[in-house]
């Protein structure tokens, strides 16, 4: 069949179209992976938290992290009394093997798992003077491996402590939310493998995830509210003394 | 009158020069900058936009346990009778994506019961209260927890020295 | 880890991520700012009192200023990449715009100034030397030989109106540095909005008092007289500006125990322990309340040339010492604590390492010796032999 001027008038413009959708960005993800589809973030249920520490070893294996450096870690807490202010806490080795037998003590005790709260005004993100970090379009506060200075300013405007410099690249490294999982269907690692329940992923937009019921029902807090960060990791049952 | 105006040029010559030589360090630095500046940046926000697809296309190493259920029906169907049956694979058995990619050559190692199953059930006051857990140095006196429980079925129903003949 | 801990930190938190190298560029920008604005008293404010150290405080700034970005590339984790601030600054960060401020501060302002000032002695040099020193002069002219009269006039005008801008761009400058400590809202001990303003009369403070001893030390060198009307007077600035500066911090001081919210009690701890040498002992003590004494001692005795020369002498290295000190209180005292207020943390210094004590004594070093340099090249003494020698002083502060 010939080609006449006007099939080209119709197969020119819808060409571009679909090289400018292929451009767009998704092929170099999943292929059914649309950032604008998502929104991320994650539930920790400390009532169910066992401080087993296998999230914290399962985060070091999935994503490299070096020896004394945490992209996860748990805090065990002990809070005497009404003493709500001076909490005992302890997070050997980032509680990586688990914690000491520790049968008996007195008064009111639980885990932590903490993590990159992947803020939606995020002030890592908002400090670092190359755009080396960023928020994506679904949520997640990534690090350019590749473009960061290792000035450490991020590291300093976190207020929660989770961000650090890894040794072996000298740039800035934290939790990623696994966003080479996620992206792909699957959950992070320390979710997959924590064998109660206590770590779930959430994605905000997808209408079926449990998240919206349990929020729903639950009374959840977030990490240093007045820090108005958008923090986007929740907790159930977070007692007041947790910092 | 022309001659009032050439001597004032002739006066600011050098600040003339300078702000030449500025303008040709600015032109400069614009030059390099479109030539340096990694090509995907500002694509999505200030930031790379490769950064995206480099950070996705990083290695996994947890297959998830979908995957480890798919070829280990038996161990499923022994999991289903017991409490574990809420606990995923790879939280015991460490990551195991390079075993389920090709399981021939990939052999999981074996597993140390004394050190792997007190992570979760040492007890520890912080532990919640419902959550089974013992002191184990009264509990076994040092021996192997899998002398007694069988991990993809733990309870024990009947007494200690019928339960060890079940399959590992 | 083997860095001792008390109480409970993040684990993230343990080791400190800012260096002595970090508390050296806060030290030395505000070096650049103080000379500037010393310099400019006399071209600004017609303080003409202080004239003899209006060249040697540009050229200590210039000094200062070209060493303020090595502890900083030092400390980065890929120096290399330290152009992308240029690149693809991020305009949310103020680290990244204090990049174009010291452009601007170097380029527009410090440079601009000394080279309009010291131009005619510029084309003079570059006719009567021979050889390399002979190119370099020549460069520096830009290729104009004009020192005419009404050339040099307009020279003084420009001069004066680069110094006018230079005054809030030395604020700037180094308020800017305040900035990027006081806006982290992550760490109590730096987050403030007095920050910048502690800084830039701190950072006034050190840059009188090097000057004041720079000039002191350089006069003696040469065999001179040193202007006593000048250092009077010089003595008398710092005073002041100190007075301010010490009520800023004390207010600060104030505030915070007055208030005790929940990171008071750490911080407090924290002060009175890990802090305590040097912050109330040396920044405080010896650093702040003795050189005030001091100083003003000197407006209500009347004393001899020698004593005050004395006492100028130690005020000022006293001084100098405890604006040290106090950067040093800002960067490692905020690094100390852990933002759960629940510990404390140790600060390992190396001696040998890339961020070590050795590097930073050689960094503090290297300015001093830059500056020889440019003393030999450009030379700032009013009387220095090739200039001024008809009577005619440099075109500036007469107008």
């Amino acid at each position: 069949m010939e080609i006449t001027r006007r099939h080209l008038l119709v197969l020119l413009p819808a060409a571009a179209a679909a090289w400018k959708f292929v451009l767009a960005g998704t092929p170099e993800l999943a292929p059914n992976y649309t950032r604008t589809e998502h929104w991320w973030g994650m539930l920790i249920d400390i009532p169910k938290c066992i401080g087993c520490g296998s999230c914290v070893r399962a985060c070091a294996q999935e994503n490299e992290v070096p020896d004394g450096y945490f992209r996860t870690w748990i805090e065990r807490y002990h809070v005497a009394d009404w003493k709500i202010e001076k909490p005992e806490v302890e997070s050997p080795n980032g509680g990586k093997q688990g914690f000491p037998p520790n049968p008996e003590s007195g008064g009111k005790n639980f885990f932590v798992p903490k993590l990159c709260n992947h803020c939606a005004d995020s002030p890592c993100t908002q400090v670092c003077p190359v755009g080396a970090t960023f928020v994506t379009r679904d949520g997640v506060v990534l690090v350019d491996k590749t473009y960061c200075l290792g000035c450490r300013y991020c590291v300093q405007a976190c207020p929660y402590g989770c961000r650090f410099i890894n040794p072996n690249s000298n740039t800035a490294e934290k939790c990623s939310l696994c966003y080479h999982r996620i992206t792909k269907g699957l959950t992070t690692a320390c979710c997959e493998v924590c064998p109660t329940g206590a770590r779930q992923l959430a994605d905000f937009k997808n209408p079926g995830d449990p998240i919206h019921e349990f929020l729903r029902t639950h009374t959840v807090q977030v990490l240093k509210p007045h820090m108005a960060t958008g923090a986007k990791v929740f907790y159930n049952g977070m007692d007041g003394s947790v910092r | 009158m022309a001659g009032k105006k050439t001597s004032v040029f002739k006066d600011i010559e050098h600040l003339i020069r300078l702000v030449l030589v500025m303008a040709v360090g600015a032109a400069a630095f614009v030059v390099v900058r479109a030539a340096v500046i990694p090509h995907s940046f500002g694509q999505y926000g200030h930031y790379r936009g490769d950064a995206i697809a480099e950070i996705a296309a990083r290695p996994i190493a947890f297959a998830g346990h979908q995957v480890c259920e798919g070829c280990h029906v038996e161990v499923v169907e022994q999991k289903k009778l017991g409490k574990h049956v809420v606990v995923p694979c790879e939280t015991c058995h460490g990551a195991l994506a390079n075993h389920a990619d090709d399981p021939a050559s990939v052999t999981p190692p074996k597993l140390d019961t004394a050190v792997i199953c007190a992570r979760c059930h040492e007890a520890n006051s912080a532990k919640p209260k419902t959550f089974p857990q013992v002191v184990t140095a009264d509990h076994s006196g040092g021996a192997a927890c899998d002398t007694c429980h069988q991990p993809h079925k733990p309870g024990i129903e009947a007494a200690p020295a019928k339960v060890a003949e079940g399959k590992k | 880890m083997q860095i001792p801990v008390e109480g409970f930190m993040y684990p993230n938190e343990v080791e400190l991520q800012w260096s002595v190298l970090i508390v050296l560029y806060p030290f030395i920008t505000g070096l650049v700012a103080g000379a500037f604005i010393l310099a400019s008293l006399e071209r600004v404010f017609r303080v003409q009192a202080v004239k003899p150290t209006y060249r040697l405080a540009l050229l200590t700034a210039l000094s200062f200023l070209l060493v303020a970005p090595l502890p900083l590339q030092l400390h980065l984790g890929h120096p290399e990449r330290s152009f992308e601030m240029y690149l693809t600054p991020h305009r949310s960060s103020a680290m990244a715009m204090f990049g174009f401020v010291y452009l601007w501060y170097l380029m527009a302002v410090l440079l601009m100034e000394i080279w309009l000032d010291y131009r005619r002695d510029i084309v003079l040099k570059s006719q009567s030397t021979k050889g390399g020193l002979r190119v370099f002069y020549r460069v520096l002219t830009l290729g104009s030989a004009n020192i005419s009269e009404r050339s040099l006039r307009i020279d003084e005008r420009l001069g004066y109106f680069v110094t006018l801008i230079g005054i809030p761009s030395a604020f700037l400058l180094h308020g800017y540095v305040g900035f990027i400590f006081g806006s982290v809202k992550a760490n109590p001990w730096w987050s403030s909005p007095l920050m910048p303003i502690v800084f830039i009369f701190s950072a006034m403070v050190s840059g009188i008092a090097a000057v004041m001893l720079l000039y002191m030390f350089s006069t003696r060198l040469r065999g001179r007289d040193i202007d006593m009307r000048c250092l009077d007077k010089i003595a008398q600035y710092l005073l002041y500006t100190f007075v301010i500066d010490f009520s800023l911090e004390m207010l600060d001081l104030l505030q915070r125990i007055y208030e005790a919210d929940e990171s008071f009690r750490s911080l407090d701890f924290m002060v009175h322990t890990r802090l305590w040498k040097s912050q109330v002992i040396v920044q405080i003590i010896m650093g702040t309340v003795t050189p005030i004494a001091l100083l003003g001692l000197i407006q209500i005795l009347k004393l001899t040339e020698k004593a005050r020369k004395r006492i100028y002498a130690l005020a000022g290295t006293l001084t100098v010492i405890g604006i040290f000190a106090m950067r040093w209180n800002v960067v490692i005292g905020g690094q100390l604590f852990s933002k759960s207020f629940l510990g404390y943390t140790t600060y390992k210094m190396g001696f040998a390492t890339r961020e070590g004590l050795l590097t930073a004594i050689v960094l503090m070093v290297l300015p001093f010796l830059i500056l020889w340099v440019m003393v030999k090249l450009l030379p700032p003494w009013p009387d220095a032999d090739c200039v001024s020698v008809s009577g005619a002083e440099p075109a500036h502060g007469t107008s």
